[in-house]
């Protein structure tokens, strides 16, 4: 880390694993709290504390639930510009506590906000940042040993930031585990003030228009997915797929060619261009597989393929399939699904891990 | 913004390279558009380049022209059944001076052409379909490719056999079945040591085959093989008329031909890399092209200069001339300020005096005549049929060569007609 | 007299297609001589959004780049489909830099242009895909940034933005200048045109400079100052499939697969 001066500082100076605190809504983030659960690892394996940095304004909930998670301290950083995040002013409280402190590394969630303000901070600290690792490890020298796919997702490459200090990364949502809340944890909150004001709001939200849940869960967030492609033909076809999806208590989702046709919105699409989704089980239903899309899904536990040709790719990275036409398959599961479902005396949870 | 150019060459093969090369030499700014990714890309031929006009064009063209390899013996080659008749011609001063013709492969040798354009001073521009001329009546004046128009003094279209442009400028009649045969090509990789050593070949020399009779099926048309540096280019032209009438299916005639024992010979253990087919424009003026317009100049094949005899395929060269013709007959319309066909119609003479033209006349019953099915069907047989009487001693008795000629003949060919057909043969050819 | 032409920067990566990403055994890097190439596709939408507002109002696209010489393939693209000039910046000893000494060179070239309004780039690379480079720029220069945008609209001074989140869509607005990274596949980028290709043949509209002619200085560049190293590079093992297809009619294929989840534990009732 420099000051301006290009000198890089005596590694040893340098201890604490921290993880940077993102709440939406007076609710932490999922990723933020798995970053808790891998960051408690990490701090333990290097014999050091592990710190929540929490900027925002009434987040006193937060930083104590944040505690619950496994922290150690939360250092709060209180002001009314802090609401809800914005680049610059957030990348100068960040940057102001790691000069102050010190820490070894710093973790962020690799949602939109981590990337955008990591990315910025990065470069003002001029430190090593690593982007959306799905392992953590050490090295033989204690350096962090930072995870990630690359080349487009063929290869996973392991990151070192061996001089530099912080050590940084962002992490892959929905990948570590959350660790559970003992709301009888103790640890510290800590105020600091840094100096941000007015001056340092440099954009203004104007708008915020949530996605609509309609009834279904989010796929990145969903167990079971049921996604639907080409073959589906039409948009009012993916009523089946969401009458399914209901039934097991998943989320339906969208390939491109889907999205593309206007079948069904962008955030549903799971490929390349779309969301990447790590489900139990995932329902490919008129879907060919084009590497494309292969690469938002193949990683899912269980694949199910529901397609009329029996040449599609989609056959290559299924568990389980039918040949056929799906809109004969489908509402025949729906339906033998229904009835196992009536036979049972007490309804149980579906999909239990 | 707007953009201008003196004149604008549509299609960077070699009529329109050279034209784009010539004009740019004469202080023209020239935009050459090509809608291949490169140029030569969407070309096709046999091939041979006969290297007479690029003496005229490049003097320095042996420095770095991309040959394969000098065409030092020609061959004729008779197919019939399993049999084949052959004539071979070697002789030192048919790779020499002008006279030179070398194999090529297009999209080496079209690049190398369009370079030197660019290096004159042409903008070269790739990867753009020209879709269309502008017009004010009769008067050409620019072109237009999608949301954009350059405007010209000349535009030369060298588009290539397909011909589009021409034909919606009126230019040229729609190409009809018995204008166009249908050309394929398969390239043969065969390494240079082994080469060699089958065609009897030192390391810059190479062979011309020219294969008749059976090849075709019937229809009109007939064989080639050229030899590359390290591969061999065989490949069938047939009338896309007679392929049509007798239900003749392409492919197989192609399979045809290369299982045929005297030509599996020469191809054997090659492994094939390339599979290609184009459409080869024939019959030469026959096609009534008219290729001078108000501000505009037709070259190349897209105007119909190719000249197909039977015993010499020839196409290169013609519009390579036809490039160097289009841009003095350019020279001559700025010197009068006209670039009407009046002030262009210099073209004429110009194609004229580099034998464009009197070549392309000089052949013009050669299309009508090889509309004669006998010569692809019953005289290549005929004529392997006596060699192979006369050459077959197996201790029957043996006839005289007029004997047996008169004897084949008289039941497979009436006289008169024979004689009749040997001497259109001779004048036409 | 209209509106001043604004002064847009794009920047821009050449990366090997998609389906042709080859890591080289020896280096533990991307293969990235002798494969097709072409403009990181992020990239190509920034691009395109850059030419859209060109569409629009009076403007100037200037897009610029960091690598080897080669990247003249991709600026000549960029030329060709619309922008009035390009920047490479090539030198030798910005081999190896990773994000801090990109986003350090790439503002550097971008101060030295001068005079900008926005500056725009794809949210991540196809190859690399960590999506710092943008933010970066916006930190060194000082400026506002917003990430993950799929729409502009520009007003006199201010800049409004469409930014995709997790939960929602949000509508954020700032002041010129400033850098916007931009969503994959929110455009579809055009084909470049003839009259784009003739401006890429005019001398001048693409222009190589060294980090001397940048003035960046040597000591915050390379491999040797860049903070992270690729230490080390598995294959990733995907999981080996099953691949149980259940044949009959609908009735029978849907039965014979129920019980097959059932049984497994995949799906619970």
């Amino acid at each position: 880390m420099t000051d301006g001066e290009h000198v890089v500082e005596d590694k040893s100076h340098f201890t604490g694993v921290w993880v940077f605190l993102e709440g939406r809504k007076h609710i932490l983030r999922d990723v933020s709290i798995q970053l808790i659960g891998e960051g408690r690892r990490i701090a333990d394996r290097r014999g050091a504390p592990l710190t929540g940095i929490l900027p925002g304004h009434g987040v006193e909930n937060l930083a104590r639930q944040a505690i619950g998670y496994g922290l150690d301290r939360v250092i709060v950083v209180e002001h009314p510009i802090l609401e809800i995040y914005r680049s610059r002013p957030y990348a100068k409280v960040m940057a102001s506590l790691i000069r102050r402190h010190k820490p070894e590394i710093v973790l962020f969630g690799a949602s939109k906000n981590g990337r955008d303000l990591g990315g910025r901070l990065h470069a003002v600290l001029e430190t090593g940042l690593a982007a959306d690792c799905v392992k953590f490890d050490l090295d033989e020298e204690g350096n962090l040993d930072m995870i990630r796919p690359s080349f487009g997702g063929k290869s996973l490459a392991h990151i070192l930031c061996k001089r530099h200090r912080p050590q940084m990364a962002s992490a892959r949502r929905n990948v570590f585990l959350p660790p559970h809340n003992d709301p009888n944890r103790t640890g510290e909150i800590v105020h600091e003030d840094v100096d941000v004001s007015e001056k340092d709001v440099d954009a203004t939200l104007l708008e915020f228009q949530e996605f609509t849940r309609e009834g279904g869960l989010r796929p990145e967030e969903a167990r079971i997915v049921v996604s639907g492609g080409y073959g589906l033909m039409d948009g009012k076809n993916f009523a089946m797929l969401q009458e399914l999806a209901d039934l097991l208590g998943g989320a339906v989702a969208a390939s491109r060619k889907a999205v593309d046709s206007g079948w069904m919105p962008k955030e549903f699409q799971v490929g390349q261009t779309g969301m990447t989704v790590r489900p139990k089980v995932y329902f490919a239903i008129g879907i060919s597989g084009a590497v494309q899309h292969l690469a938002g899904m193949q990683e899912s536990e269980k694949i199910v393929a529901i397609n009329n040709d029996p040449k599609a790719a989609i056959f290559e990275i299924a568990d389980y399939g039918i040949v056929g036409d799906l809109f004969q398959i489908v509402p025949e599961f729906v339906r033998q699904i229904r009835e196992r479902k009536a036979t049972k005396a007490v309804p149980m949870p579906v999909a239990a891990r | 913004m707007a953009e201008r150019f003196d004149a604008i060459v549509v299609g960077a093969g070699p009529a329109g390279s050279a034209a784009a090369l010539a004009l740019a030499r004469e202080k023209f700014s020239t935009l050459l558009v090509e809608r291949g990714r490169h140029a030569g890309v969407k070309n096709m031929f046999g091939g041979r380049i006969y290297a007479w006009p690029l003496f005229d064009l490049l003097p320095e063209w042996e420095k770095d022209c991309p040959v394969e390899r000098f065409v030092s013996s020609e061959h004729m080659v008779f197919l019939s059944g399993d049999a084949s008749l052959g004539i071979e011609f070697e002789s030192p001063r048919l790779a020499s001076g002008k006279a030179a013709s070398f194999t090529a492969l297009r999209p080496k040798f079209d690049e190398w052409l369009a370079k030197k354009a660019e290096t004159a001073g042409a903008t070269v521009v790739t990867g753009i379909k020209v879709d269309d001329v502008v017009r004010d009546g009769s008067r050409f004046h620019g072109v237009v490719a999608g949301s954009d128009r350059i405007e010209a003094d000349l535009v030369v279209l060298a588009e290539g056999a397909m011909g589009q442009l021409t034909q919606r400028a009126g230019l040229l009649p729609d190409l009809t079945p018995a204008s166009v045969s249908v050309g394929v090509k398969e390239t043969i990789e065969v390494p240079a040591p082994v080469l060699q050593e089958r065609f009897g070949l030192g390391d810059r020399d190479g062979a011309s085959y020219v294969f008749a009779g059976d090849v075709s099926g019937g229809a009109r048309g007939g064989g080639f093989l050229y030899t590359n540096k390290t591969s061999l280019s065989i490949g069938l032209v047939v009338s896309s008329e007679d392929v049509a009438r007798k239900k003749l299916e392409v492919p197989e005639l192609m399979q045809r031909f290369r299982m045929h024992p005297s030509v599996q010979r020469l191809i054997k253990g090659g492994k094939v890399l390339e599979y290609s087919a184009h459409l080869v424009p024939e019959f030469g003026l026959g096609m009534k092209a008219r290729y001078v317009g108000d501000g505009i100049l037709v070259a190349g094949d897209a105007a119909g200069f190719l000249i197909n005899n039977g015993y010499t395929f020839r196409g290169v060269d013609l519009a390579i001339a036809s490039g160097i013709a289009a841009a003095r007959a350019a020279v001559d319309a700025r010197k009068h300020g006209d670039f009407t066909a009046r002030g262009l119609s210099s073209y004429e003479r110009y194609l004229r005096e580099l034998n464009v033209l009197t070549d392309l006349e000089t052949f013009r019953a050669a299309p009508s005549y090889l509309k004669n099915e006998r010569l692809f069907t019953l005289y290549p047989k005929l004529l392997a049929e006596i060699a192979e009487r006369v050459y077959t001693v197996d201790g029957t008795a043996k006839q005289k060569l007029s004997e047996v000629v008169f004897d084949e003949a008289k039941e497979k060919a009436p006289l008169l007609r024979l004689l009749r057909d040997l001497i259109e043969g001779a004048r036409s050819m | 007299m209209g509106p001043r032409p604004l002064r847009i920067i794009v920047c821009i990566k050449q990366v090997p297609k998609a389906q042709e990403l080859q890591v080289d055994p020896k280096t533990q890097t991307l293969k990235r001589v002798g494969v097709p190439s072409e403009i990181n596709p992020p990239d190509a939408n920034a691009l395109e959004l850059a030419l859209q507002i060109k569409d629009r109002r009076s403007a100037e696209v200037i897009v610029i780049s960091m690598g080897p010489t080669v990247f003249d393939e991709s600026l000549e693209r960029g030329v060709g489909m619309g922008a009035d000039r390009a920047v490479l910046l090539t030198d030798r000893i910005l081999g190896g830099s990773d994000t801090v000494p990109t986003a350090y060179a790439l503002s550097e070239t971008i101060k030295k242009i001068g005079d900008f309004d926005m500056i725009l780039c794809g949210e991540e690379t196809t190859d690399a895909s960590t999506g710092h480079v943008g933010p970066g720029i916006a930190g060194h220069l000082d400026i506002p940034q917003i990430t993950y945008i799929s729409e502009i609209q520009i007003e006199d001074d201010s800049v409004r933005a469409r930014r995709t989140a997790e939960d929602g869509t949000e509508w954020w607005e700032t002041t010129m200048p400033c850098v916007l990274t931009v969503n994959f596949g929110c455009t579809k980028p055009r084909e470049p045109t003839l009259l784009g290709k003739i401006r890429v043949k005019r001398a001048g509209v693409i222009v190589h400079w060294s980090c001397a002619d940048v003035g960046i200085d040597p000591n915050k560049v390379g491999l040797k100052n860049s903070p992270t190293i690729v230490a080390k590079v598995d294959t990733v093992h995907l999981p080996p499939r099953a691949r149980k297809v259940f044949h009959g009619d609908a009735k029978d294929a849907v039965a014979k697969l129920l019980d097959a989840l059932l049984e497994d534990g995949v799906i619970a009732l």
